[in-house]
């Protein structure tokens, strides 16, 4: 009974704030469509679910996102034993680079991908343009590094002791990968896996640029039929199909999760150098690399060309970031990535916050079948965030969040709190894993030396989860910076972040707002690559002394 | 004082521990015997507070313990594998109860207790680089500088090798004495137990079946299951019984327990039998006998005897080495 | 005694980084309570003005406006209408012709007692008698062309809406898509304007000339377009009358692109008073200020449309080179109210056959 308290009590926060910030909104919006004039009236909703284009759109949605997700975790994985399993100069750098994608505005990215592939383009030999190959492309762009995260940080403090124990018994390099290494790493794959497939299948900004008007996803077409059309019922019916899909995948992922014996030894193994075998994962990971810095270079390129025909090279467009315009621009980019960054900082503290709490709740040991499943439903239930249309979610904020005690719709909070709910999932499958694999005992032998339980975890599970905890960080502040999700559906104070700042330039038809996006968009990037550095350098000395 | 009162303890959802009452008093050692899965573990961990009684009263000295939390108690637990902290060093984890508790003088005394476990200078080294008997001593010696008022040891020894198991086992003796910590302690292995143990609690599938002074319990097992995981080569009843303990001198028992030495070759001996198997240890001879009216029992003999198959011997009956059982089997 | 202190120490780091949190954090500062005296004006995004301009408002009001944002024209409507029995502010600017029309029947807007100066009459939205919704700019959606890529060939650049379906101008157009973009919703009611219901065999004929539905004006515009940032291969494009004041070559007299005068099809802006709102006094006030000389003047530099009202003198680049139609097509507000829906979906039947 009193564990239950103390469970209720640890989860008590994050359940309030997803409950207020999530469900309520969602189920407010999802019931408009049901109840189009306040009369029940399921009748539109199941109409719209036997529309020959919302079978198309579902299956889209369904076979690009899977696609993308296999492709991720095929590259992912090699790139994350690369960056964090072995050590060569330049590491860090490489580390923090991988993640700026994730944090490039989705308008800008679309851009860029589509100058590379249209046909002329560098790339227009490829035929990918306005191809599903092309959108799977950028999904996976975007995506790669939250497996090279998740995968990397639990592969970091692996024990290596049980591969050599397989090597020492005759194993050979990939059948210790197969029987050792990998089920070590499957809970963190498959939590990545999965949180890639929902950011898929909820991509917005990407499918809608690169595929046009011919190829939508339930995302898209949640967007068009609320935005656009205002066809409620149809947007809650689809509302509804992606969380009946994303629960059955959450069940999915964590039944793959679970594995027979949880207590994985972890240590602060030394990164090795590069022998020879390892070659093979090198090169991979070298050409992911090249086809993520690809788009990236052509913004940094395109920053970096003078407008108009003659094209010679020019920072010009870095000037005008700095110079605060007269006239259209209220703000210059400098004061916008100011406000990107502040609102970054709230974000990331709420998601690690809330993240901490549901990761502690849910990896305490259950006693009883009823109080693990409580756990497994509560760990699921902060997924959700992830897999549902931020438009409706967005939405959702204005027509409920508008009365007392919750008349938030205005406030401040509301933005970093969308961010965090985005982040959540990313910070609690990064911690969960590691969490997880710590022995129980642990803790018990701290309480009986006198560790009340704050000084228990920050004994057993602190020092564990600092450096994946760090890792988690760098993810919540890149989703804030990059403006993920709800937030863009959001009725927001006309401060801008840089993103919004971006998205305003390049919606304008002058040649030098075009360079002066791309440059802010550089900007944004190297900030974020800044940032993920002097996160993964941050070292505070006295952690682990209990 | 530690008194357990009727104490029932569920582990998800089976009944662990079943009605469990027994006291702890003061400056003792009490060790809990029982076979793997007898729920004496869950027995130490609801005196830790790890688990939480489905019924019953478990207090020190009266002061009901159900709603203080293990970091209160005051209990220092021992695990089998020690559960040292990795990432600190052996002086950090011995002294992590001082820096707890912010006592005064902790690196002195973190010195004192890694001399009196017979590791001075390894304050600076890290768990991973000791060896288990090493860690084990590390694990006490934080137990012990929590300055508990109860010792819990879950197995201490047991994992282990057997000579490591033996000389660890003497020092933990003194180490226990000396300092006069009340302690309880789990265990499958009764010579564990003997060696360390004032007093003797057998558990068997959930229950206490028997309790006492261990010497007490030694010579009167309550029942033959508890003889014969006490090391007892056999239990004897009806007839057999009966012929063996006139032999012994002994007499008011149904039944009798048999170490493997309790009868000896000895020409003045009261019973007779046949040699049917003979073994050469390097102190004595390992015989099987079939005993007139007793059946088949063990028996040793001095090397010189040369005692062979076929043989016709006497023997004598050893009554120290014999137990009376109170139950019937 | 110092295992201690490294304790202490642990706890002042703690403490030190929350404090830094903190004061970077975005909680802190702008918790600005507003009393009667504030005016909540919702926007689309593509809303800016100067600072000056909202600095004298709040000077001359005495009132603190609050600019909110709210998505692109059809996003911001559908959001007033959603919550219109709780509006999220008290005045809205950026409803268009094309959605102003389902606003004002459900009721998102009240009757003001706003003033209108000359010339902003001719912009009143067709139906709306009360005068509730006031036109504050316009601007056309026009075919452009890049009038160097057909000199270069020595070809005549197409003229007209028919021009775009015939084969000597396969593969050049590109255009944003009507159903995810406004410009591109508006140059499809330029086509109904012109074709009436004839217009899916127009589209038919479009589509099988090669053009190109690109997902935005930005995809369009700046990856497409011959004369876009991203220099593109297609050098006809559906932009605005005002786009070729801006492709005039730094030191240039004379722009790369044309917008072609027979294919437009206006649009415009309007702001209004929310039903319920908190401060309807200041939200006309507001209302007022867009109409102002000085907002007015700002709007091309601004927001790159034009005015509505009479005598605004425009920049000299767009004086010059934004050509403004005379006769640009229109629909009838309330025929776009009750049809778009059936029509984007039969456009989005054509564009993906």
């Amino acid at each position: 009974m009193k564990r239950l308290v103390a469970l209720a009590g640890l989860a008590a926060l994050p359940v309030v704030v997803l409950g207020g910030f999530f469900v309520l909104p969602v189920a407010g919006m999802v019931a408009r469509g049901f109840w189009p004039d306040g009369a029940f009236d399921p009748g539109a909703v199941a109409e719209v679910l036997g529309r020959p284009r919302v079978h198309r759109v579902l299956w889209f949605t369904v076979w690009t996102s899977t696609v993308a997700t296999v492709a991720a975790v095929l590259l992912g994985v090699p790139a994350a034993y690369v960056l964090y399993r072995l050590k060569f100069v330049g590491r860090s750098v490489v580390r923090g680079l991988l993640l700026v994608p994730f944090v490039l505005p989705t308008v800008v990215v679309g851009v860029a991908f589509r100058q590379l592939l249209r046909e002329g383009g560098p790339l227009g030999g490829l035929g990918l343009d306005g191809t599903p190959a092309g959108i799977v492309a950028a999904l996976v762009f975007f995506n790669v590094a939250v497996v090279i995260r998740t995968v990397g940080a639990a592969w970091e403090g692996l024990d290596r002791r049980p591969g050599e124990a397989a090597a020492a018994l005759g194993a050979s390099p990939a059948t210790v990968f197969r029987t050792v290494t990998l089920p070590a790493l499957r809970p963190s794959i498959v939590g990545a896996a999965s949180v890639v497939f929902l950011f898929c299948a909820t991509a917005f900004g990407v499918v809608l640029t690169l595929g046009g008007s011919r190829y939508a996803s339930v995302e898209t077409e949640i967007y068009l039929l609320t935005t656009n059309l205002l066809d409620l019922p149809a947007a809650a019916a689809l509302s509804v199909v992606q969380l009946v899909v994303v629960v059955g995948l959450l069940a999915i992922s964590a039944r793959a999760r679970r594995t027979p014996d949880a207590a994985v030894a972890r240590t602060t193994a030394p990164p090795l150098r590069v022998r020879r075998s390892d070659v093979p994962q090198v090169v991979l990971t070298a050409v992911l690399l090249a086809v993520v810095a690809t788009p990236v270079a052509a913004l940094v390129v395109g920053s970096l060309r003078d407008a108009g025909a003659d094209g010679g090279w020019t920072l010009d467009h870095y000037r005008d970031l700095v110079a605060t315009p007269d006239g259209p621009f209220s703000v210059s980019a400098a004061d916008a990535l100011l406000t990107s960054l502040r609102t970054a900082v709230d974000a990331t503290w709420m998601s690690l916050l809330l993240g901490g709490l549901v990761a502690v709740t849910v990896t305490r040991r259950s006693r009883g079948r009823a109080e693990r499943r409580l756990r497994g439903v509560l760990d699921g239930f902060f997924m959700l965030p992830l897999g549902v249309s931020a438009v409706t979610l967005g939405f959702g904020f204005l027509i409920t969040l508008d009365r007392p005690p919750l008349d938030l719709r205005d406030s401040p909070l509301l933005v970093p709190v969308a961010q965090a709910l985005v982040a959540l999932p990313l910070v609690v499958r990064t911690l969960v894993p590691v969490l997880a694999g710590l022995d129980d005992r642990q803790r018990q032998a701290a309480a009986s030396l006198g560790a009340g339980p704050l000084r228990a975890f920050a004994t057993v599970d602190l020092p564990a989860v600092w450096r994946p905890l760090l890792a988690a960080a760098g993810f919540a502040f890149a989703v804030s910076l990059g403006e993920f999700g709800a937030t863009s559906f959001l009725a927001r104070d006309a401060e801008p972040t840089l993103p919004v700042v971006i998205y305003r330039l390049i919606g304008r038809p002058g040649l030098d707002d075009y360079g002066t996006a791309l440059a802010a968009s550089v900007v944004l990037a190297a900030t974020t690559a800044v940032v993920m550095l002097a996160v993964e350098r941050l070292r505070v000395p006295a952690v682990g002394a209990f | 004082m530690l008194s357990l009162d009727d104490l029932h303890v569920s582990y998800d959802g089976h009944p662990a521990v079943v009605g469990a009452s027994l006291e702890v008093p003061d400056g003792e050692v009490v060790a809990v015997l029982g076979p793997s899965g007898c729920g004496k573990s869950t027995l130490l961990r609801a005196v830790a507070g790890l688990e939480p009684p489905s019924a019953g009263r478990i207090s020190w000295d009266d002061a009901d313990l159900a709603r203080v939390p293990t970091h209160k108690r005051g209990f220092a637990l021992m695990f089998q594998d020690g559960q040292l902290f990795t990432h600190l060093t052996v002086a950090r984890n011995v002294g992590y109860a001082l820096r707890v508790r912010r006592a005064a003088g902790a690196a002195a005394r973190v010195d004192e207790l890694l001399a009196a476990v017979g590791l001075e200078g390894y304050g600076d080294r890290l768990p991973a680089t000791l060896s288990g008997g090493e860690r084990q001593r590390v694990a006490l010696a934080r137990s012990l500088a929590a300055d508990p008022r109860l010792l819990l040891l879950d197995e201490p020894l047991s994992a282990l090798d057997a000579g490591l198991r033996e000389r660890l086992a003497s020092d933990l003796g003194v180490i226990l004495r000396e300092s006069g910590t009340t302690t309880l302690l789990v265990t499958h292995d009764q010579e564990e137990a003997f060696a360390l143990a004032d007093r003797l609690v057998v558990m068997r599938a959930g229950r206490i079946v028997q309790q006492g002074p261990t010497a007490d319990v030694w010579a009167r097992p309550a029942d033959a299951a508890t003889a014969l995981f006490l090391g007892y080569a056999r239990v004897l009843d009806g007839a057999p019984a009966a012929v063996v303990l006139a032999a012994a001198g002994l007499a008011g028992a149904a039944s009798v327990a048999l170490r493997r030495s309790a009868l000896t070759l000895d020409d003045a001996g009261p019973l007779r039998g046949v040699v049917l198997e003979s073994r050469a240890t390097p102190d004595q001879l390992r015989l099987v006998v079939r005993v007139d009216g007793a059946g088949v029992l063990d028996a040793v003999a001095s090397p010189a005897s040369h005692a062979a198959p076929g043989d016709a011997v006497t023997l004598a009956v050893d009554p120290a080495r014999t137990a009376l059982v109170a139950g019937a089997v | 005694m110092r295992h201690a202190w490294s304790g202490v120490r642990a706890s002042a780091v703690v403490v030190a980084l929350a404090a830094v949190a903190s004061s970077c954090s975005a909680l802190g500062g702008s918790s600005e309570e507003a009393g009667d005296d504030e005016v909540v004006l919702v926007v689309h995004n593509s809303f800016a003005l100067p600072d000056e301009l909202i600095a004298d408002f709040e000077q001359d009001s005495g009132l603190t406006l609050t600019i909110r944002e709210s998505g692109d024209a059809g996003e911001l409507t559908n959001k007033l209408v959603l919550t219109k029995s709780d509006p999220i502010g008290d005045v809205a600017f950026g409803v268009d012709n094309a959605f102003a029309s389902r606003a004002l029947e459900e009721g998102v807007f009240e009757t003001n007692e706003a003033t209108w100066p000359a010339g902003v009459d001719a912009y009143a939205l067709d139906g709306d008698l009360d005068d509730v919704l006031a036109p504050v700019d316009n601007g056309n959606v026009c075919v452009n062309v890049d009038t160097t890529y057909f000199e270069e060939r020595g070809l005549q650049p197409p003229t007209s809406l028919a021009d775009l379906a015939d084969a000597r101008f396969k593969n050049l157009f590109v255009t944003p898509s009507a159903a995810t973009s406004s410009p591109g919703l508006a140059f499809l009611l330029a086509t109904i304007a012109q074709y009436g219901d004839e217009w899916p065999a127009y589209w038919d004929r479009l589509m099988a000339n090669g053009t190109r539905i690109a997902s935005s004006w930005t995809d369009a515009y700046q990856v497409d377009f011959t004369q876009g940032g991203g220099s593109g291969d297609r050098p006809v494009v559906t932009s605005y009358d005002s786009s070729p004041a801006f492709t005039v070559p730094e030191g240039g007299t004379e722009s790369t692109t044309a917008a072609l005068l027979d294919t437009c099809f206006l649009q415009v802006e309007y702001a209004g008073v929310l039903t319920g709102a908190a401060n309807p006094g200041g939200a006309r006030e507001v209302i007022e200020w867009l109409l102002s000389a000085e907002v007015q003047a700002a709007l091309p530099e601004s927001m790159y449309v034009f005015p509505t009202r009479d005598g605004v003198e425009l920049p000299a680049a767009w004086a010059s080179y934004a050509v403004r139609p005379t006769d640009p097509k229109t629909v009838d507000p309330a025929e776009i109210a009750g049809r778009r829906d059936a029509w984007l979906q039969e456009w989005t039947e054509i564009t993906t056959r």
